[in-house]
């Protein structure tokens, strides 16, 4: 068992899943939508995103991608969540919607990832 | 520049992620953490005021507590956050300060550099491998003539010599060993404007490699290579090596043409040294018995040289291995009196003190001399170090292995012909030789003989070219004019024109040129510029011809015409 390896896979694991649980539920409530939720979910990806530096494979750069797709959409919809509470006045149903489908994409974002990862993992069978 | 990236990126993992972590655990105790608005309701920080604060209190900005003035809770917590996002900076900071002063970074950056520049060379460029007494000398004419180099040295010091020594131009230089093929690769060795590759290393093997993958990358290209044992120059010249350069043969067949014909030895030493021996060295007498002290490589080529052209010659040597290996021989080092004595010094024509220690050489020559004042010197210098005491030794020749080679490689880069020309001076005589010298005497006096060779086509002599097409007769003395004042003669005479394969050695100056020929021409250095306007700029060449001075602009060209109207 390599302790790299494990790290590696809990993070890009747990990104996709917190995202996951981010976005299920009705697009435009927010009360099915918690906020710290997208806040972790940003974070891990963050540090996916770094962990995945260095590696110089081609799969290592469609990763690396992946993971910034990811963090496009995730920072995106944070901000979006500040705009609507702070300036725009008020979390109204069409903002909501637009957070969650952004998040949405980084969840497909976050799947093409872990293919990925299973697919290094079938191809290397170490 | 990707692996730069990819190194800073890999080495900055570790600092991210922990200002990633630092910073998230900051934002979330400040959203959690109850607080109080001004009029002293329940209030909690959402994310946006979280990320806002934490971000400027991570660079110790400080705006103060807003929105509005934190309780106990947040103080403390503030507290414990300042000293974290500070160090979590430092830390970061502080890997990628010393990722940048690692050697191997910089190493690193250097190659980037030094493949760059390489790669914006757009001239045909020279890669030299090994920058020696040989290399710098070799560097430094070539970028005299406008000749662009590429420089590869294993030894830091010596890349640091060429980037402090002022050259003309800018010289790209690296600090690798040359023997690699990536490094080669890096160097430009791949590129089509790499006209030729000098091997000139130190060391026979990194030598042979570096011969044998610019052989097989392109096999044309032409490659030089010093050597300094029989094994490696049979095994370069089996792979075509086009120039194969022993400085102890070379030395050795030098001074036995010194010997055998001083006149011919002098012309060549003209042609090939940039300070060339006086004419009046040439009056020495020469003929008789040679002692060689020291039978290594230098001394065992020398007595086979000696031997071709008939010279008696006593070999002193004191390796056990090298006894009774020659007719003459007698057992010593040479650098005592009754040594030499034993040897025959009294009665000896010359002495070549040919060790691998330079205070030995020194000592046997001092010595020899004052046994007999009369006695021709040759000393072998080994490191350039000495080369001052060299100087003031006041041996008749000092023998230096990187000046030799230089001048050898330079001959062949200036123009394969001059080679050609000191193969065809062997089937004439000292006398012939003796007024091609007096002659060369005239033009340059004591200044350096340079040559070059031109060859009548489009790419190099366009002006002669429309002056032969326009069916005008051309002379050989065209070059010789001074373009300035046309009844001014440059500092210049041919040596030799080469046509259809055939050698005429010194045409004389109302020679027709014909398409095609190639010409050697021999004289100051300064000249070739000039000749240069000749050759290439037609209006300057009709001056050069007619005595007028014209243009070919349409208005002239009305006038000119209309007389004849």
């Amino acid at each position: 068992m390599n302790r790299e390896k494990v790290i590696f896979a809990f993070f890009i694991v747990l990104a996709l899943t917190i995202n996951f649980g981010f976005f299920t539920g009705d697009i435009d409530d927010p009360t099915h939508h918690n906020e710290f939720e997208l806040f972790a979910a940003l974070v891990v990806s963050l540090i996916c995103t770094v962990l995945k530096f260095g590696d110089r494979t081609h799969l290592g750069a469609l990763m690396l991608a992946t993971s910034l797709v990811a963090d496009l959409q995730l920072v995106i919809a944070a901000f979006l969540w500040g705009f609507a509470e702070q300036i725009s006045g008020g979390l109204t149903p069409h903002m909501m919607a637009s957070i969650v489908s952004l998040s949405g994409g980084a969840v497909l974002a976050n799947v093409v990832s872990v293919v990925l990862l299973v697919v290094e993992t079938v191809v290397v069978r170490r | 520049m990707n692996n730069i990236i990819y190194l800073v990126l890999r080495r900055l993992r570790m600092p991210l992620i922990t200002l990633i972590v630092v910073y998230a655990v900051s934002v979330l105790g400040f959203v959690l953490i109850p607080g109080q608005d001004d009029a002293g309701d329940p209030w909690r920080m959402d994310f946006f005021h979280a990320v806002y604060f934490v971000s400027f209190m991570g660079s110790t900005i400080g705006f103060g507590e807003i929105p509005y003035p934190f309780t106990d809770g947040q103080r403390m917590w503030t507290l414990i956050m300042i000293y974290a996002t500070v160090i979590s900076w430092l830390y970061s900071i502080g890997s990628l300060l010393a990722l940048l002063q690692e050697p191997g970074f910089g190493r690193m950056l250097r190659r980037r550099s030094f493949t760059s520049e390489v790669f914006a060379i757009t001239e045909p460029f020279y890669l030299i491998c090994g920058y020696g007494v040989t290399g710098k000398i070799v560097v430094e004419k070539l970028a005299l003539r406008d000749i662009r180099t590429v420089v590869i040295d294993i030894h830091q010091e010596c890349i640091d010599d060429l980037q402090m020594c002022g050259l003309p131009m800018r010289v790209p230089g690296l600090c690798a060993d040359a023997s690699l093929p990536d490094i080669l690769d890096d160097a430009g060795i791949q590129r089509d404007n790499c006209i030729g590759v000098l091997a000139l290393t130190d060391d026979d093997n990194a030598n042979l490699s570096i011969s044998i993958a610019s052989k097989l990358l392109k096999p044309k290209r032409m490659v030089i290579s010093r050597t300094e044992s029989d094994v490696t120059t049979g095994n370069l010249l089996s792979f075509g090596t086009d120039v194969v350069i022993d400085p102890f043969v070379t030395y050795a067949r030098y001074l036995s043409m010194a010997i055998n014909a001083r006149y011919k030895h002098l012309v060549y030493d003209w042609l090939i040294n940039p300070t060339h021996r006086p004419l009046s060295s040439a009056s020495h007498k020469i003929e008789g018995r040679w002692i060689i002290c020291g039978f290594g490589r230098f001394g065992r080529q020398l007595y086979k040289a000696f031997r071709d052209c008939d010279v008696t010659v006593t070999i002193v040597d004191s390796d056990p291995i090298n006894v009774n290996k020659t007719l003459h021989q007698v057992w010593g080092v040479g650098t005592e009196a009754h040594t030499l004595k034993e040897a025959g010094v009294d009665g000896a024509v010359g002495i070549v003190a040919g060790t691998n220690n330079d205070a030995d050489n020194l000592s046997i020559i001092m010595t020899a001399r004052e046994l007999n004042p009369k006695l021709i010197t040759v000393v072998r210098q080994n490191l350039d170090a000495n080369s001052l005491i060299f100087s003031n030794s006041k041996a008749t020749f000092v023998m230096e292995s990187g000046e030799i080679i230089a001048n050898q490689i330079l001959g062949q880069i200036k123009t394969p012909l001059l080679a050609k020309f000191i193969q065809s001076m062997n089937a004439y005589n000292d006398i012939w030789a003796h007024e091609l010298l007096n002659r060369m005497s005239r033009v340059v006096g004591n200044q350096e003989v340079d040559s070059w060779a031109f060859t009548i086509n489009e790419d190099h002599t366009p002006a002669l070219m429309m002056a032969l097409n326009d069916r005008k007769t051309l002379k050989l003395n065209v070059f010789m004019k001074d373009p300035r004042e046309r009844k001014r003669m440059l500092g210049v005479f041919p040596l030799m024109l080469y046509r259809h394969g055939e050698v005429y050695m010194l045409p004389g100056e109302l020679d027709e040129l014909m398409v095609g020929d190639q010409i050697l021409l021999c004289g100051l250095t300064g000249a070739f510029s000039q000749i240069e306007w000749t050759i290439n700029n037609y209006n300057v060449l009709y001056y050069v011809l007619t005595g007028e001075d014209r243009s070919g602009t349409l208005l002239s060209r009305w006038f000119r015409d209309k007389p004849d109207q």
